[in-house]
């Protein structure tokens, strides 16, 4: 599904990586590790589509397969869940949208809320928000940047409890923290 | 058809998002009347009409500026632009979202402009109006792809008017003519083909400036 | 261009270059009413075609970017362009020259040809406002590219308008180029023209092997590094 061979990514003079190799198929999940400031983020946003590598090969399935989650939870904070992924549904042509939407604020516990502005959410809340947004539409390949973050004790279960239900979808997180889901890794990845 | 329904939601969204903020129209509103008010000191009494009719085309252009600054602060403050560039949907129809967003708002802007300058300074015509229209869509078309180029640099706020401003001296060579001249009908044709010529490039164009691969 | 060695290019400018300008003093007719300092024309209008050339250049190498994506194509669009805008400015000096002889001002709102450089000038200066607001990378380039094709684009726009400017604000007629050349001045206007572009096209090679050089030199300190 995904492969990525020689990749380097250069700002000007600032080397953030080089040489990464990484073969991702269905089933596959690929750990990423490493201090702050290594270059994960960097590395998952070249992975994900959103920047091009300086040198390397890269071979990405097409976007509507892919599902992104930055540092960021990436939903707009003056509408309301509902509209948030109402909005994204439209754009990734989800047939019964209103049904999935349901199903999956339901499932993050915010279906009581799904009509209050996401500005007023803490921001626990606007990651699991976040999360919806990037389960929306079943991608094939997920990618996560420190999706545990934010997140308390039971938004951390329920991430927990899908990444186990997403195995057979090939998956990339990146995580200083990486005991959480460090026997689900297939294959791994470590920045300095 | 999908664009057309992508198009649709986009704009919904740029439309719902102000209307929730409250903080773009009722700033273009002001800013248009309070430029209006300073331009009347700067006109002596009984000044030429194509002088005062000049005054209103600033006045609109750097209202629209206004207006253009604030267009992709959503996008930009919540790293957004990644989620819209990763939808599957055509990018240029989120070109087309914004531009008719801030097409809306500066037609507001204007509805209240418009009359307070017949009232200030000296009435107008249908041309002027319909100028105003066509200007109106070259200046949301060029103005929210050069929003968006400023928005992914560090200078922002400051470099849009350099990128926008160069390419709003046609338009508003083209208002004022069609506003003031005799034969203002072809004035009006070349506001038509600025709007042709602009907007094609910028739809056509949109997706090399959003997107690096 | 890239058989043509740097050296030979240079000379070939400079022999242009010293022809023209031989021809230009010794050559070309003196004009009647202006005496020698329209001679000033024989400089100007060439620099302006040139800079005309090296936008036209460099947008080329712009939508080349965009669309079949080389791998120097940006390095080659930027080039052209600041070699635009230096072009533009010396357009913008001789003009300025000019108008002082023709008409006594230092700026003539009449001359379409001159109020048009301003108008490039500025958005080509912004041009290059972007391309230091944004990090070195893909994006930069992009940007960059479709800005250079927006700035070929309002070349005749704006000269349209311009033109149809002139006629509601500025009724007085100055024509800017004086009535048909004589042969002999066409003949001297050519060599001109051809060693202005000779002039560009040896300056734009000169800077993009400076710049590219420069990039080697970056990547191998970074291989050692």
């Amino acid at each position: 599904m995904l492969t990525a061979r020689n990749l380097s990514k250069r700002f000007g003079a600032k080397r953030v990586f080089e040489r990464v190799d990484v073969s991702l198929a269905a089933g596959n999940f690929l750990l990423v590790t490493g201090p702050n400031g290594s270059g994960k983020t960097t590395l998952l946003r070249v992975l994900a589509g959103l920047a091009a590598p300086t040198s390397g090969d890269l071979t990405l399935p097409d976007r509507a397969l892919v599902g992104y989650l930055g540092h960021e939870p990436l939903v707009y904070r003056e509408l309301t869940p509902l509209e948030n992924l109402q909005l994204f549904a439209c754009l990734y042509r989800i047939p019964e949208g209103a049904e999935r939407i349901g199903m999956l604020l339901e499932r993050f516990g915010l279906w009581e809320v799904r009509h209050q502005r996401v500005g007023t959410f803490s921001r626990g809340m606007q990651q699991r928000l976040g999360l919806c947004r990037v389960l929306l539409h079943e991608p094939q390949l997920l990618v996560l940047d420190e999706p545990f973050n934010a997140l308390d004790a039971a938004g951390a279960e329920l991430l927990d409890a899908t990444l186990d239900e997403l195995r057979d979808r090939a998956l990339i997180v990146a995580t200083h923290d990486p005991e959480r889901v460090e026997r689900l890794a297939t294959e791994r990845l470590a920045f300095a | 058809m999908s664009y057309l329904s992508d198009i649709g939601a986009l704009t919904r969204k740029d439309l719902l998002l102000e209307l929730r903020a409250k903080e773009t129209v009722p700033a273009m509103l002001l800013f248009v009347l309070a430029a209006l008010t300073i331009f009347h000191f700067v006109t002596p009494t009984g000044g030429e009409r194509t002088a005062t009719l000049g005054l209103l085309w600033t006045a609109i252009i750097f209202t629209a500026l206004l207006g253009l600054t604030r267009a992709f602060v959503p996008e930009r403050e919540q790293g957004l632009m990644d989620a819209l560039v990763l939808a599957p949907c055509d990018r240029s129809a989120i070109w087309v979202a914004k531009s008719l967003a801030v097409l809306a708002f500066l037609g507001l802007a204007e509805a209240i402009a418009l009359p307070a300058f017949a009232l200030f300074f000296s009435g107008i015509g249908w041309r002027t109006v319909a100028a105003v229209a066509l200007a109106d869509v070259g200046i949301c078309a060029v103005g929210t792809l050069t929003g968006a180029m400023a928005v992914a640099g560090r200078a922002r706020e400051l470099i849009l008017p350099l990128l926008f401003l160069p390419l709003a001296i046609p338009v508003v060579v083209g208002g004022v003519g069609a506003s003031a001249a005799d034969h203002g009908g072809k004035y009006l044709a070349f506001l038509v083909l600025y709007d042709a010529a602009f907007g094609l490039l910028a739809w056509a164009s949109f997706e090399y400036v959003v997107s690096e691969t | 261009m890239k058989a043509i060695r740097l050296p030979q290019l240079a000379a070939a400018a400079t022999v242009a270059l010293g022809v023209s300008i031989a021809l230009i003093f010794f050559y070309a007719p003196i004009d009647g009413d202006q005496g020698l300092s329209q001679k000033i024309f024989y400089f100007h209008v060439p620099i302006a075609l040139t800079a005309y050339a090296c936008f036209a250049w460099g947008a080329w190498k712009a939508l080349l970017h965009l669309w079949k994506r080389p791998e120097g194509a940006d390095l080659e669009s930027y080039v052209a362009i600041h070699m635009g805008v230096i072009f533009g400015s010396l357009t913008l000096l001789t003009g300025s020259i000019w108008a002082k002889i023709s008409w006594g001002v230092w700026w003539a709102w009449s001359d379409n040809q001159l109020v048009l450089f301003l108008v490039l000038f500025l958005f080509y200066c912004a041009y290059f406002m972007l391309r230091y607001s944004v990090d070195p990378g893909p994006a930069r380039a992009n940007m960059c590219a479709v800005y250079a094709l927006f700035g070929v684009v309002l070349i005749p726009v704006s000269f349209l308008a311009i033109r149809l400017s002139r006629s509601f604000i500025h009724p007085v007629v100055f024509t800017s180029h004086g009535p048909q050349m004589t042969g002999s001045q066409f003949f001297v206007f050519c060599v001109a023209l051809v060693g202005m572009l000779t002039l560009f096209a040896a300056l734009y090679q000169i800077e993009l092997a400076g710049k590219r050089l420069d990039a080697h030199l970056r990547e191998l300190r970074e291989l050692l590094a």
